[in-house]
């Protein structure tokens, strides 16, 4: 361990050099070169991030590093490691080098593991093939990784099967089974991209620590600018199957020198950014980005000159970074503009104080609960506590945030408002109609003020339905208009409204982007005229520039419209910006909830606080992270008392027997915690 | 678990209880007891009183449902319906038309019907899986592509040309076998292999091609890559981890069956003469017994739920990811 | 609709009726619609009418032409279109007049033949004493025969109408080889001239001269594989014209026992196998349809119901189901003579009630497939959005659950159709299958099993019906594939 840590410090030789990697799909009678042309140093002990969007080539580079590509791809270039050419190795070196002194970890721990072998069974296999450890010592060995990885009894887990285990504890699993061959990289592929904040923050600082002690280098590919600022020492972002810029992780904070990556910062929702419009970059991704001639961003930049058009730029050396620009090249910097000033945070234009004098939907004692039918006669055995007392109310024109990790019951609450699934006790009055005892024809109707917008723009629409009818489907069912004719001029109107061209109603869903299909879905539920949109995390699935584009088109809307939101997210940079109060979920109950920037700013509840710590920022500066341990309990048997208290790190003994009741904090701010209480 | 089987094993009242209902109105009300008997006393010349000899001998004179002449119980017992129907619950199957003991002939009649199916069975669940796995691990290579392209020509051919084709050239031409008949304990084998190999060959076409599909799907998941990711050798790959989940769908699915291998097969023990229960069922259709139908019909509906349950406890021992509640 | 949709659509619904007026006028026949006629036709109208819709659904569109850009996809499509052809004008059912009574009364024959019949009328009425080999000119077996000289000498007699034309026995190779190659020349003719029509119609759409059309097809350099239907083409039309040209003056494929035309039983099966492999389609698709995505989307005590259901008739081993109906159906029949005219339409019914049956039986696995897939579809969020919209839930079976699950139902149409061709095949053997009297693949194959042991052997009448079962299932399986290929998103990689 301490050669490695030793070899760290010699940065004279690169553990890893790519030079020219290129890898090329087949594609339509020709090729498509999804990498094109990448270069990348790894120090030894060095954390790289390689950041972009989706399709971007990030992954492709990984995989193409390991040489894990399916069959019928083309790699070019050369890719050392130690100075010996991976690419040039036969099939069987190359399978000594992978787990051995390359190891990878995934984005989707849930199907990463073989579902029928045992973890200590999966771990064992590389400790077999790697270091020829068998029987006792290998089980000693792997229950040391378990342990080391922070798996709670390593003795019982190690026979688990995959599926007992709960997502982070998956992935400490990978990164076990990564860890196990000692290998002197690891490349983590998005290792956080499917897991909550608090977990994604345990698993980082795992892997930081590892990272630490063994001296290994890390290859991490993200797309989260947050985390990039948390963990790197080096960054390299990629746009379109190439790196546009490389820095050192200060530089790149500081400097942002490329205008895709100057854009990407600025399209980040930050609470500072309230009020305004986010920058976006418009457009997307062009498909064939290798048969561009020139930039491959120029038709989507804000600077771009002819010259960008006509000549690809290389990568130049910028003072200590590496940018493909023509803007940073002294001999063209003269025809572009003077780079603006660095997203310097404008004044935050404050939120209309003013409340609405009545409420538009108000939520009190919702309850949901699924039964849990076992045995002979399917008796109810037990309940599936999704949603245990909720109270909540929204006026009109304004936002309401709904914030929780996976599981909690934020889903549930939206669905159970909407009586898309009935509640099983509480009540929701909308605009002075109890929704809950509306059955049959007169919800049916009453439904056109509410509407939804989901997370996944690709199970949103009917892959066999036309733009047009898609949208017009609400018109139809709430018979909204006469004759063909006014509906297509309706959903016409409907798709201007939400940024699209008119022309599109006649193609179908799968021929747009994720963001385009955001739009389709916006324009579907705004087609009833609705007062009120559940927006059921409708940009978690999106990049961050398209993101950056539903959120104005939502801010918009509302301002136009006079719309309510009940905004469902995980993502607190998104409560920031947007939200003007926020009620924060746990275990199917509200423990906090108040105005978005007091309690963003100044959380109480200890989830909140850790929730809120969490977050990865861009801003640079220590920041003292709340860590949680463990996992959210099953809601079939919330703890009694507070259901955080197992977690809580202030937990006293009356936490465990009664649930806190609600303390009023002043300004429409209340909290469900003891601390506060008396 | 216990639970589970209690709940399956009532569960299958109902089924058989609508199987039988099926099978009566198919027997009894479709046609009636008269029409039968006319039937099988030839269409002309069939005087009234030997149709109701005909009904009295096998107990068909009874009202169908309902006995509005009896007393107490036996106004529901003493009908066609639960004589005829009801008792086969208690694995009375009673007598065929032609008076034999269906019982009896069903429990001699099952060893040469498992002599064929077990063999055709297993090897032939083999033989697929290998040739699956062969073409999976050679995939997108001429052998795959061939292997294929053999497996959907082999599915086209009709199982009767398999039949005739083998009786022809090892049979006839080559002399290597009987062409067809039955012999008592281990003399049989000269007797079984040929009917045995047909049948293993003729279910390769679909088997392995079916199974090839599946493993196909399990090398394109996520744990595969990881498993390519540790270094382990692609041998390794597809049989440690594909292999053992591919299994799954494929040993599950075979579970189904195995109870019905009871039944035998009805055209290969036809061609072959092997006296099984495939073609005493033949035999009793060419001879329009229908009590032996209706019994085999009971007999095969309460195979299959067997089989459904086998299925269900075969997931819980080779998927740790289910268990039954 | 487009205007010229309409015409298509027109034309092809007015075909039948067209061709029964023309018959009645040009024939004097009185036209006969079977049971099984009247559905096919009502297929081909279905189909006709979903190829219509398909073609302005891009969706559709789209997944279609990848079904037509497999080669093999496109050869299969010919050879199934060459079958059912065959299967549709052999359901073009008429009695011809016999005599005419006192007052103009027609009289028609009790026997209904159809345009196929009228076709092939030489080898229908050359009907021959007993065996013969294929292409032979004389009898198989020996008979004595009685020479002018009053001698009894034992020999294989010449045959009635095989060869009949050929005066010198030693001809006879010669002959056939000269109808075969003039016939197969023919057939390439026709085939050139395809190729011809072809090349004008590419030429015309894509703006591209004759002859670069005509290369382009010929390097496989049009979008569709259209060399690929060339050629499967040009070997059925060389075949085709060969076959033709024998059939007038031999018997190709031999006669059987009583001295019919092997080749004509094996033409005639072709639609028997169609019907039982599209009508039993028919028959269980809407209940597997209905059901399946009911019991998927509602659940509940609506679920239940439909699984018990189809739990219970599944339970039922398939052959003794289909047996015990058949066999029911057979003593009801025999109960019921009054109710049939003739006997074909006697073997007609029996051959529509088989269809039933073996829907019946076989709609439980597509119903259980429906299920699960509905299951998954309702928790979709375009579901849920309709549901938010107020649509009813009518509605959103018949927009949203239905279309999304109508790619298993074709997979599964069409996969089911070469099980059921050779499970008729099987039935038939087991004695519940179609109607003795009915020229089936499984009936000639049935009464030939019975020669197997003469020496030598009859092969003719196995060869001819397996190898006319086999191209069909095999041509069957082949567009399956590529259907399958096509539609299901899981197959889409393999």
């Amino acid at each position: 361990m301490s050669a490695a840590i030793e070899s760290a410090t010699d940065s004279e030789s690169p553990l890893l050099t790519v030079r020219g990697l290129t890898t090329a799909f087949p594609a339509g009678g020709g090729e498509l070169r999804v990498v094109d042309g990448v270069d990348l140093e790894l120090r030894r002990g060095e954390t790289f991030a390689l950041v972009g969007e989706s399709g971007c080539g990030k992954s492709m580079t990984a995989f193409s590093i390991l040489r894990l590509l399916p069959a019928g791809a083309r790699l070019d270039g050369e890719v050392r490691l130690d100075g010996a050419d991976l690419l040039a190795l036969p099939e069987a070196a190359m399978r000594r080098v992978r787990g051995r002194r390359i190891a990878m970890i995934f984005q989707e721990p849930m199907t990463s593991l073989n579902p029928v072998l045992t973890v200590g069974r999966q771990i064992q296999e590389v400790l077999e093939r790697h270091l020829g450890l068998r029987g006792r010592v290998a089980r000693e060995r792997i229950l040391e990784l378990l342990a080391e990885v922070g798996i709670p009894d390593p003795g019982k887990r190690i026979d688990e099967y995959p599926h007992q285990l709960s997502g982070g504890m998956k992935q400490r699993v990978m990164i076990a089974m990564a860890l196990a061959g000692e290998p002197e990289l690891l490349i983590a592929d998005e290792p956080t991209t499917a897991l909550d904040v608090t977990i994604q923050a345990q698993v980082l600082r795992l892997l930081q620590r590892l990272q630490r002690e063994r001296g290994m280098a890390l290859l991490l590919i993200t797309h989260d600018l947050g985390v990039v600022a948390q963990m790197a020492d080096r960054v390299a972002v990629m746009y379109a199957g190439q790196v546009v810029e490389e820095a050192r992780r200060e530089d790149f904070l500081r400097h942002r020198r490329h205008p895709y990556t100057r854009r990407l910062f600025q399209a980040l929702p930050e609470a500072r950014r309230r009020g305004q419009p986010l920058a976006t970059i418009p457009g997307s991704v062009p498909s064939r980005f290798d048969r561009i001639p020139g930039c491959r961003f120029a038709e989507r930049c804000d600077i771009a000159q002819p010259l960008c058009r006509e000549r690809a730029p290389e990568l130049l050396p910028v003072a200590g970074q590496r940018v493909r620009c023509f803007a940073v090249d002294p001999r063209f910097a003269a025809r572009f503009p003077s780079p603006p000033a660095l997203d310097v945070a404008t004044e935050a234009v404050p939120g209309s104080r003013q409340q609405a004098a009545t409420p538009l939907l108000e939520v009190s004692g919702l309850k949901v609960h699924f039964p849990i039918r076992r045995g002979l006669l399917k008796r109810e055995v037990g309940r599936v506590y999704a949603v245990d007392g909720v109270d909540m109310a929204i006026a009109a024109g304004r936002t309401l945030a709904l914030v929780g990790e996976s599981g909690c019951g934020k889903t549930t609450v939206g669905k159970a408002i909407l009586q898309l699934i009935r509640p099983t006790a509480g009540s929701v009055r909308f605009d002075d109609t109890e929704l809950t005892t509306l059955k049959g024809e007169a919800l049916r109707r009453r439904r056109r003020e509410l509407q939804l917008v989901f997370q996944d723009p690709f199970s949103s629409m009917n892959p066999r339905m036309r733009v047009e009818e898609i949208v017009a489907e609400g018109l139809i069912a709430q018979k909204m208009v006469r004759d063909r004719r006014e509906r297509r001029e309706r959903v016409a109107e409907l798709l201007r409204q939400v940024g699209l061209r008119p022309e599109v109603m006649d193609r179908y869903p799968h021929e747009f982007s994720g963001g385009q299909r955001q739009r389709i879905c916006i324009a579907r539920a705004l087609a009833v005229s609705p007062r009120l949109i559940v927006c059921d995390e409708p940009t978690s699935a999106l990049d961050v520039s398209v993101q950056a584009q539903i959120l104005n088109l939502l801010a918009e809307l509302q301002r136009e419209m006079g719309l309510a939101y009940l905004f469902i997210t995980h993502n607190l940079s998104v409560v920031g910006y947007l939200a003007h109060e926020v009620a924060v979920m746990y275990l199917g109950r509200v423990v906090e909830q108040g105005p978005a920037e007091a309690v963003l700013a100044d959380p109480r509840h200890p989830y909140t606080q850790a929730l809120v710590s969490a977050v990865p920022r861009v801003e640079e500066g220590g920041r003292e992270v709340i860590r949680l341990e463990g996992d959210p309990p099953s809601p079939i048997a919330p703890p009694p008392g507070c259901h955080f208290a197992p977690r809580c790190p202030w937990a006293e003994a009356r936490c465990q027997e009664a649930y806190p009741p609600v303390t009023a904090l002043g300004e429409g701010r209340w909290v469900r915690c003891f601390l506060y209480g008396d | 678990m216990f639970a589970y089987l209690v709940r399956r094993v009532l569960y299958a009242f109902p089924i058989l209880l609508g199987v039988n209902l099926i099978t009566f109105t198919l027997f009894f009300v479709v046609n009636t007891p008269d029409d039968m008997a006319r039937m099988h006393l030839g269409m002309k010349h069939v005087t009234p009183e030997a149709v109701a000899q005909w009904k009295a001998e096998r107990g068909y004179d009874k009202p169908l449902l309902f006995n509005a002449e009896a007393e107490g119980l036996a106004k529901f017992s003493d009908t066609i319906f639960y004589q005829n129907s009801l008792r086969l619950f208690l694995f009375d199957f009673g007598r065929s038309d032609a008076g034999r003991d269906i019982g009896y002939d069903i429990s001699q009649r099952m060893w040469p019907s498992l002599a064929i199916a077990i063999p055709v069975f297993l090897v032939g669940l083999l033989t697929n899986i290998t040739f699956a796995l062969a073409m999976a691990f050679f995939r997108a290579s001429a052998l795959d592509l061939w292997g294929v392209v053999l497996c959907v020509v082999l599915m086209s051919i009709s199982p009767l040309f398999y039949i005739i084709a083998g009786q022809y050239v090892a049979g006839k031409l080559l002399h290597l076998v009987p062409i067809s008949g039955y012999d008592t304990g281990v003399a049989a084998w000269k007797f079984l292999i040929l009917p045995v190999i047909i049948g293993i060959i003729s279910g390769i076409g679909s088997g392995a091609r079916w199974y090839r599909t599946l493993f196909l799907e399990e090398m394109g998941k996520d744990y595969v890559r990881t498993a390519r990711a540790k270094g382990l050798p692609e041998t390794v790959v597809m049989f440690r981890h594909v292999l053992q989940n591919a299994l799954i769908p494929i040993l599950t699915g075979a579970v189904v069956v195995i109870p019905l291998l009871f039944m035998g097969s009805l055209i290969m023990e036809s061609f072959f003469g092997i006296p099984g229960l495939g073609s005493y069922t033949i035999d009793a259709i060419n001879a329009q017994d229908f009590a032996i139908v209706r019994a085999m019909v009971f007999l095969g509906s309460v195979l299959y739920i067997v089989g459904l349950v086998l299925t269900d406890l075969s997931y819980t021992l080779v998927d740790p990811r289910v268990r039954l509640e | 609709m487009d205007r010229v949709d309409f015409v298509t659509l027109a034309l092809l619904l007015g075909l039948p009726p067209t061709l029964f007026a023309l018959l009645a006028v040009g024939l004097d026949a009185k036209p006969v619609i079977l049971w099984t006629d009247a559905l096919l036709y009502l297929l081909v109208a279905a189909v006709t009418g979903f190829v219509l819709y398909a073609r302005r659904r891009q969706d559709l569109r789209d997944t279609w032409r990848a079904v037509l850009r497999r080669p093999l996809g496109m050869a299969a499509l010919v050879v199934l279109s060459a079958y059912g052809a065959l299967g549709l004008v052999d359901s073009v059912h008429f009695r011809l007049p016999v005599s005419q009574g006192e007052g103009g009364e027609v009289h028609y024959a009790g026997e209904s033949l159809s345009l196929f019949d009228l076709m092939a009328t030489p080898l229908r009425e050359g009907v021959e004493k007993t065996y013969s080999a294929p292409l032979a000119i004389t009898a198989f077996v020996k008979e004595t025969v009685e020479r002018a000289d009053g001698t009894r000498v034992r020999e294989y007699p010449r045959l009635r109408y095989g060869g009949a034309h050929l005066d010198d026995p030693s001809r006879h190779r010669a002959d056939v080889a000269a109808r075969a190659l003039w016939g197969a020349a023919q057939g390439a003719l026709v085939a050139v001239a395809a190729f011809l029509l072809l090349a004008f119609l590419l030429a015309r759409r894509h703006g591209w001269s004759w002859a670069e059309a005509a290369g382009r097809v010929l390097r496989g350099e049009t979008t569709l594989p259209w060399w690929s239907a060339l050629a499967t083409l040009t070997v059925l039309l060389v075949l085709a014209g060969a076959v033709v040209q024998l059939a007038g003056g031999y018997h190709v494929f031999g006669t059987d026992k009583v001295g019919n035309d092997v080749l004509y039983q094996a033409l005639k099966s072709v639609r028997t196998g169609l019907i039982i492999g599209t009508l039993t389609t028919l028959v269980m698709l809407p209940f597997a349809l209905v059901l399946g995505v009911m019991a998927g989307y509602f659940r509940g005590w609506v679920d239940d119901v439909i699984q018990y259901l189809y739990t219970t008739l599944s339970s039922i081993p398939g052959v003794l189901l289909i047996a015990a109906a058949v066999l029911m159906l057979q003593v009801y029949m025999a109960n019921h003579p009054e109710l049939f005219e003739t006997e074909a339409e006697r073997a007609d019914l029996r051959l529509f009630f088989l269809c039933v049956i073996l829907g019946i039986t076989s709609w439980t696995g597509l119903c259980r497939m429906l299920r699960g897939e509905t299951l998954k579809l309702r928790e979709m969020d375009y579901v849920t959005a309709a549901r938010a919209l107020g649509r009813r839930p009518g509605a959103i079976l018949a927009r949203h659950l239905t279309p999304n699950v109508l790619h298993i139902v074709l997979i599964s149409v069409v996969l089911d159709f070469s099980g059921l061709v050779l499970a008729e095949a099987v039935l038939s053997y087991v004695g519940v299958g179609v109607d003795p009297s009915m020229h089936s693949w499984g009936n000639m194959i049935n009464s030939a099993r019975l020669e197997m042991a003469r020496e030598p052997m009859v092969w003719w009448s196995l060869a001819a019906a397996f190898s006319f079962m086999f191209v069909l299932v095999l041509a069957a399986n082949l567009f399956a594939d590529a259907v399958r290929d096509a539609f299901d998103p899981r197959h889409a990689r393999n």
